[in-house]
């Protein structure tokens, strides 16, 4: 035993010294409990991305360590210090959950590393806890909801019953939408959430069910979303309370509630910063081969995490393959120039992207896969609320 | 007060406690009888869940899928009594904790490596999809009344299994005193298998009936393991009639909890301080009311006589 260990240490060592020129990316992201299906995704993104790039920036090799969060922000915390003290990544990116990366955060920026998200985007670091090391590959929690409220007021809309895990992103969902919708919360409920989230609906369906609202919005990402919308319409509300949601019908949730023929959700909206319909080339390779790759369309949470490794191959290359060069390396990280999945886009003082955010209909595609289409633009080249309160410029 | 609502929320609070029940029933009557700590209890139930998942959609069927996969989950019981907790019975509780901790990575893992990451959603028939009129404004998804008819029949059988057939007197025997069971000539062996059995088809029974609603997913059994331990403890280790009091209290009070401790706590707090603490309150409210009894009862609601 005492030998393999040493040969290990050894073969470390060897590894470490001898290719100095490689850069390593930590990505953290959940491997285990349910929400494993996410991070499947996107770690096949990864590696497409890597592919796309033949695993490399420019002149230089890019390797990607995987680490598992078990969606729990302790667990999280450690893996993300494994990684950079362990490790000795040069870069940290990935992310699913807002609590994990708030709890992270201060390993990554404490060692001086930049620190990307490639998906949660919680108010804190949007607004008081904005660092200039800290950029944002998806959205800030409050905007997609945000979307969805402008959507609303459109339709009509005049009262709503909301639901949402009670974590740190389902409260800024919850917050998004209240900030613009004109019209009366009637009810909310914040549900247990984590490695035991709570899965079963039956009390909270039947207080919306009761209250009288025109809508029911909810936030329910990953494994809950197959199991929050079979029990939606289990209890019958289809014609009742017409359902809204948040990235909880997505390319994850679709197959299955296709697999289980909940017809009823083809022709519910959504709103999303991308749409596998997007019209632009990288967009169209990445969903291609995707496609071919995985035999399912990429989810918003693939998207997010191929534009991460293309984002941060464009950064490389413009410091020449030298991260200890951090500034040159935010500066190229905050131009965007790169073929982002979304199409163009900017980043704000807050290191968070100004861009655009589309409502998507499910539709059935000509090979009758269940999908999503772009029907409409929402914002355009929106910034979320909170960069007034960053004190970057 | 709405009691049409209230009544709603009783049935749900019922239909999460019968489930919780089945979960409980098994590792009551394992623990208190064989005395041995099986913290992969949640895991049969998840499994009893894919199984279930499978085989619906080889069969296309719900219902024969049900029936089929009750004696598989038997079966996966009884051999892991005999290679898992067997050999761990003369061991201490810590052993078990450990030994039952790595069957459940053990299973976990094989089960991600059978059925993937994503979980199964189970489709289920027409005639349990839709809902059932009890009266003018109630309203109830079918598939949940079955669960409760499901469960409290099940719950009943148990009951009368355990307390007016010969088996059941063993069992009953064995948890008051194991060694004079034995000295009398019974063989042990052969009954502790099979109480681990029928503990394993009934957890696996809680997972197919509550697949339906939350899909078979990796890592459910966990969740439902620790509340299932609460249950055991509130009623008492042992006693099959104290995990079907206290599973019916648990589940009323989680689901009332959740129901109606905002508009509650709006009585007399700040509407948005009473939002934010009416969820952190509901989920413990479980273990307060754990705590609660406790201090009353040390060992339960119905401790089983003479340990």
């Amino acid at each position: 035993m005492k030998k393999v260990l040493a040969a290990i240490i050894f073969c470390n060592f060897v590894v470490s010294s001898a290719v100095a020129a490689e850069i390593k990316i930590g990505f953290v992201t959940t491997l285990t409990t349910p929400a494993a299906v996410i991070g499947e995704d996107m770690k096949n993104a990864v590696n497409l991305a890597l592919e796309h790039l033949n695993g490399k920036a420019g002149s230089h090799k890019i390797e990607v360590v995987f680490g598992d969060d078990g969606f729990a922000p302790d667990t999280g915390k450690q893996v993300t210090d494994r990684l950079l003290k362990q490790d000795k990544v040069d870069i940290i990116a990935g992310y699913i959950w807002s609590h994990v990366l708030l709890a992270s955060r201060k390993s990554v920026l404490d060692a001086g590393k930049i620190l990307i998200s490639s998906n949660a985007g919680p108010s804190q670091m949007a607004s008081k806890l904005c660092h200039e090391n800290f950029f944002s590959a998806s959205w800030q929690n409050d905007q997609t909801p945000m979307a969805m409220g402008e959507v609303f007021n459109k339709a009509g809309i005049k009262s709503l019953y909301i639901m949402a895990p009670n974590y740190a992103a389902g409260k800024d969902m919850v917050a998004g939408i209240e900030r613009t919708f004109k019209g009366q919360v009637v009810g909310k409920d914040l549900t247990k959430w984590g490695a035991d989230a709570q899965l079963d609906f039956s009390a909270e369906l039947a207080k919306a069910k009761v209250s009288g609202a025109d809508g029911l919005f909810v936030f329910y990402p990953g494994a809950a979303s197959g199991a929050f919308t079979k029990q939606y319409h289990q209890a019958g509300l289809k014609d009742l309370l017409p359902l809204y949601s948040v990235f909880t019908i997505d390319g994850i949730s679709l197959p299955k509630l296709q697999a289980a023929n909940f017809s009823g959700i083809v022709g519910s909206k959504v709103t999303q910063q991308w749409d596998p319909s997007l019209d632009n080339q990288a967009n169209i390779k990445f969903v291609n081969d995707f496609k071919k790759q995985f035999g399912k369309y990429p989810s918003f949470y693939a998207a997010q995490s191929y534009d991460t490794i293309n984002m941060i191959a464009s950064a490389v290359m413009a410091v020449d393959g030298d991260m200890s060069d951090v500034a040159g390396l935010r500066s190229a990280l905050k131009s965007a120039n790169y073929n982002s999945v979304r199409g163009k886009y900017s980043y704000g003082n807050n290191n968070f992207p100004i861009q655009n955010f589309y409502l998507r209909e499910v539709v059935e595609d000509s090979d009758g896969n269940w999908t999503t289409e772009v029907v409409d633009t929402v914002f355009t080249n929106h910034q979320d609320p909170f960069a007034a309160d960053c004190k970057l410029k | 007060m709405d009691y049409t609502l209230l009544l709603i929320q009783v049935l749900n609070g019922l239909q999460l406690g019968v489930l919780l029940f089945l979960v409980a029933s098994g590792l009551t009557l394992v623990f208190g009888i064989l005395d041995f700590v099986n913290l992969a209890h949640g895991s049969i139930y998840m499994l009893g869940a894919f199984v279930c998942a499978s085989l619906t959609y080889a069969l296309d069927s719900y219902l024969l899928a049900v029936i089929l996969a009750l004696p598989i989950i038997g079966i996966i019981g009884y051999v892991f009594e005999v290679f898992l907790a067997r050999p761990l019975y003369s061991r201490d509780h810590l052993d078990h904790v450990l030994g039952t901790f790595g069957a459940i990575l053990v299973i976990d893992t094989i089960a991600h490596l059978i059925w993937g990451p994503a979980g199964i959603a189970i489709p289920l028939p027409n005639y349990l999809d839709g809902q059932i009129k009890i009266s003018e404004n109630i309203e109830l998804p079918t598939f949940r009344v079955l669960i409760i008819i499901v469960g409290l029949l099940a719950a009943f059988g148990l009951l009368w299994l355990v307390n007016f057939t010969r088996l059941g007197m063993l069992i009953r025997a064995g948890a008051s005193n194991r060694t004079m069971v034995s000295a009398l000539g019974i063989d042990i062996r052969t009954l502790f298998a099979i109480v681990f059995a029928i503990g394993a088809t009934l957890a696996g029974m809680a997972g197919m009936l509550i697949a339906p609603i939350t899909e078979a997913s990796l890592g459910m059994g966990n969740n439902v393991i620790i509340t299932a331990f609460v249950v055991i403890i509130v009623g008492g280790i042992g006693s099959v009639k104290g995990a079907l009091v206290a599973a019916l209290l648990i589940g009323l009070i989680d689901t009332l909890g959740r129901a109606f401790l905002d508009d509650f706590f709006k009585i007399f707090m700040s509407t948005a301080a009473a939002e934010n603490s009416a969820p952190a309150i509901s989920s413990m409210s479980i273990y307060l009311i754990m705590a609660l009894i406790l201090s009353f009862k040390p060992n339960g609601l119905f401790p089983p006589r003479l340990r």
